[in-house]
């Protein structure tokens, strides 16, 4: 009965100078859930557009057998109207224009006349909308949406291309837990439907409620692909499969010694910068001591970046009102040139959008946040540049032949690490990490855990956001728990359970319940 | 894979986009050269064609940094015309000396660019509005401060500045002695700085060329300088523009890439967002990027009025098409973060090679329009394919 919809074949894949992948095979049953796992860098996007035509015939060797027969795609339209469609990590929806005619894009539908029929259209979307869960006005612009929903528009969209194999690029990443188990439900919802899909996914628990089959790549080739169900620790061998090695603990231990207080915050209120009277975060007070890492828990939207980024030389936000002390002293940070003399550092959650210039090589991502240090009476020595850019490739193990490199090559692992070396040598003493090990694979967030772990030794104090609950409770001395831009709570780590974060991280406020989805950042 | 050196199909492949731009403009040369029988090459045509077409190198300086930082500036052709005006203005009608007229022009170039950085900076509007406005405004006060009329001649001593040469310092024999010392002093730096910074990269590990490959360099570029003296001296000597230009981009190379402001432009350039949370002043250095396009403007004009000894109502048309023109052949980027002040350079001597080629051959002006709007295109076109080939990962 089990018949394969897909095979592919010895694929092999280079870019200069690198091998992507090599011989990689990979088998999805019809209608099946089939995970793909591995580390960054592992080859797991780039086998998806190899199957999807990104990476056109030709580009590759190595076969594709799609419902037996051996397809050729030189285009994502080819493989589309197969019926494969892909849906990347980064959505891809026009934010201006409506729910409907995103569904529709480049498959219009028309009236006789050949324009198009909008009322066909609209129609058509409400059904799809309500095949994946999506109560909405088609006529609503994407923008105004969640991500949480314009995954789904997404879903709707491949829906509507009558699609045989969906194949999601890291789906829940950037979703809350609501939002995620509403996906995975849908994604059920269409295996019932007969619709299979390969799903690549950092998030462990997640796969192992939906897959069927795993399949793990690692540096490049298949490891192997097990059946779930008869697998008696799936997530101990998944993990164990991309990094080949066991990890005891996945969070490494640290000696807690915290001193004293070096950032305190107080009665921090943030307005939306373009939506007046609308209060993003209200009245926020935290402090963080040297040699402590505390966690601010809160799901998305709930005001975490907003509150950090207007805290970090007022990146965000207008109206704010509230006071910073940094070591019992009120301090002044109009701007970002100043919350870094104070020894402030962000790390951002999306660092290819806010934290790295890609076109530039590692030497200059590093060093541009501290060219003071470099550099006198506006003049940088490049020497030294060099020399500190390869002190921190060497320390903070980033994986590149050269500190030359573009940054825009690296994995997100060692983007992530390129991000952190730049705010380490900024000297800062507190260290801001939005969502610091968001898409990055198993091996590599150890290492940022062991990166943080050197900077609290060192008596710096770390502040992690984060919306993974399990993160926070193995790397955190205290946390926070922010709730629609209140804090409802605050706890040694000792007290803390998910359960507990969960229930303070969806306290509403009696009067006015703010539903709306975060706004993207302007 | 890491290997010290690089071999030259790696070195080729990796710097297609800056290499290219040397291979065309060797085979432009090498195309006139023969379609001119030589004329190209003379002596005397050398010197012309630096003559002719240093204020558009002068802009191109400017525009490349301006485009790097993702920005444009349309208005740089009516600055040229009011800076040269407002010179011509103090010096021929009211007996200003030469430098009064030389330092108000500058004056005026850098308050044009204040003017347009405060806009662009500060408020918010996008470059291409504001130098679009600014294109109409100073043409109309050129226009104002010119009463509607040319002012000819200058006196000729401000003449000197871009038509004069120096020559005969040190004697010669048929040939300016001067002017190949010079020259030969350029080269030995130009060796001394390269030796040094290939050093430098050894020493830290970073990848160099083969040396052999780096050798070879060397000597094409000490080849082709010592060419370029030799036919100088020949003529007419060192022009004082030249003396300028070499001045200049050798300064804004200096700026582009060791400065911390040459940094931030990339940085603005590649990705503003995290320029800013890098604590980048990004308003300070988009006005420091218009105020510098306003001054290098007011250089411009001056050599211009020098040079056509003329204070023109037209004056300068143009020439902002020019100057954009010679950063994208040179290999910026339309999206910005990538460009180089020699590549501008390079890409400016493109265009002047081609026009002044054409000129020679006596191809119609119409023709050369053609010819000159194809270049552009194929020139961005072959960016754009190799950023895709590039891309393709």
């Amino acid at each position: 009965m089990s018949t394969n919809i897909l095979e592919m074949r010895k694929i092999t894949k280079t870019f200069p100078g690198v091998k992507a992948l090599e011989d990689v095979e990979l088998d999805v049953i019809d209608g099946e859930i089939h995970a793909i796992c591995g580390e960054n860098g592992a080859g797991k996007s780039t086998l998806m557009k190899v199957l999807s035509g990104v990476y056109p015939h030709g580009t590759y060797t190595g076969d594709i057998v799609f419902k037996g027969e051996t397809v050729e795609f030189h285009s994502i339209n080819e493989s589309e109207a197969k019926g494969i469609v892909i849906i990347h990590q980064e959505l891809a929806l026009v934010p201006y224009l409506s729910v409907a005619e995103n569904i529709f894009l480049g498959n219009e539908r028309r009236g006789s006349s050949g324009l198009i029929d909008w009322n066909r259209t609209n129609h058509e979307a409400m059904r799809l909308m309500a095949e994946v869960g999506l109560d909405e006005n088609p006529l609503t612009p994407v923008s105004q949406l969640g991500v949480g929903k314009q995954q789904l528009i997404e879903i709707a969209k491949a829906l509507s291309k009558e699609v045989q194999l969906l194949i999601l690029d890291e789906p829940t990443s950037a979703l809350n837990d609501d939002d995620s188990e509403h996906l995975l439900g849908l994604l059920r919802k269409l295996q019932d439907r007969g619709i299979g899909s390969i799903m690549i996914s950092h998030k462990l628990n997640e796969i192992e409620e939906i897959a069927d089959r795993t399949t793990i790549l690692r540096d490049g080739h298949t490891i192997e692909t097990f059946d779930m169900a008869s697998t008696k620790d799936p997530q101990e061998r998944i993990i164990k499969g991309m990094v080949g090695r066991e990890l005891e603990n996945r969070y490494p231990k640290r000696d807690h010694k915290v001193g004293e207080e070096v950032l305190r915050v107080e009665n921090w209120t943030v307005h939306h910068p373009t939506q007046p009277g609308r209060i993003v975060v209200d009245r926020a007070s935290f402090n963080v001591k040297s040699g402590e890492v505390v966690g601010i828990a809160g799901v998305m939207g709930a005001g975490r970046t907003e509150l950090a980024m207007s805290v970090f030389g007022r990146s965000y936000g207008r109206d704010i009102t509230g006071e910073i002390y940094k070591r019992g002293e009120l301090i002044k940070v109009r701007d970002v040139a100043e919350a870094i003399s104070h020894g402030l550092a962000y790390a951002t959650e999306d660092r290819k959008k806010y934290g790295l210039n890609l076109i530039q090589d590692i030497r200059t991502n590093i060093s541009a946040a501290g060219l003071d240090k470099l550099s006198s009476n506006g003049w940088i020595n490049g020497n030294e540049e060099l020399k500190v850019a390869e002190e921190y490739r060497e320390s903070m193990n980033i994986k590149t032949p050269s500190v030359m490199q573009t940054v825009g090559n690296l994995s997100g692992g060692n983007q992530q690490k390129v991000v952190l070396s730049k705010w380490i040598y900024s000297d800062a003493d507190v260290m801001i990490l939005d969502e610091p090990t968001r898409g990055i694979d198993v091996g590599a967030k150890y290492e940022i855990y062991t990166i943080i772990n050197r900077l609290v030794a060192a008596g710096k104090a770390v502040v992690i956001i984060s919306s993974e609950l399990p993160e926070l409770l193995g790397t955190c001395d205290r946390i926070y728990t922010l709730a629609f831009g209140r804090m409802t709570g605050e706890m040694p780590v000792a007290d803390a359970t998910q359960e507990v974060l969960m229930e303070l991280m969806t306290q509403e406020r009696e009067q006015e319940k703010m539903t709306e989805d975060k706004e993207v950042l302007s | 894979m890491m290997t010290g050196t690089a071999n030259i199909r790696e070195l080729v492949t990796r710097n297609i986009r800056t290499s290219g731009i040397y291979i065309a403009f060797v085979l432009i040369v090498a195309f006139f050269a023969i379609l001119t029988d030589g004329t190209l090459l003379s002596s005397t045509n050398v010197t012309n064609l630096i003559l002719q077409y240093s204020y558009i190198l002068i802009l191109a300086i400017g525009m490349v940094i301006v485009i790097i930082a993702g920005h444009i500036d349309l208005s740089v052709g009516s600055v040229v015309a009011l800076t040269g005006a407002v010179s011509a203005v103090l010096v021929i009608k009211h007996d200003v000396p030469w430098w009064g007229g030389v330092i108000a022009a500058l004056i005026v170039g850098c308050l044009v660019g204040a003017w347009q950085g405060f806009w662009v900076a500060f408020v918010g509007i996008p470059a291409f509005i504001t130098t679009l406005a600014g294109m109409l405004l100073f043409r109309g006060l050129t226009l104002l401060v010119l009463g509607n009329i040319s002012l000819s001649p200058f006196p000729p001593v401000y003449t000197k500045i871009a038509q004069g040469f120096q020559n005969g310092l040190l004697g010669g024999q048929g040939f300016d002695v001067f002017t190949l010392v010079i020259f030969a002093i350029a080269v030995a730096g130009y060796a001394f700085s390269a030796i040094r910074g290939r050093r430098n990269r050894i020493s830290y590990n970073q990848t160099v060329e083969a040396a052999p490959l780096f050798v070879l360099r060397l000597v094409a570029v000490a080849v082709v300088v010592m060419w370029l003296g030799w036919q100088l001296s020949n003529a007419r000597g060192l022009p004082n523009v030249l003396i300028l230009l070499a001045f200049l981009v050798i300064a804004y190379t200096l700026v582009t890439t060791r400065s911390v402001f040459g940094r931030h432009v990339y940085a603005i350039g590649g990705n503003l967002s995290a320029a800013m949370l890098s604590g980048v002043k990004v308003r300070w250095v988009n006005f420091g990027i218009m105020l510098n396009m306003g001054f290098l403007a007011g250089i411009a004009g001056v050599v211009f009025s020098s040079r056509s000894n003329t204070a023109q109502p037209a004056a300068g048309n143009m020439f902002e098409l020019d100057a954009i023109a010679a950063c994208f052949i040179g290999g910026a980027a339309v999206t910005g973060g990538v460009g180089r002040v020699t590549g501008a350079i390079v890409g400016g001597l493109i265009m002047a090679v081609m026009s002044n080629g054409m000129q020679l051959m006596g191809i119609d002006q119409s023709i050369q329009s053609v010819v000159k709007g194809l270049v552009l295109l194929l020139a961005v076109a072959f960016d754009v394919y190799n950023k895709r080939r590039a891309g393709a990962r």
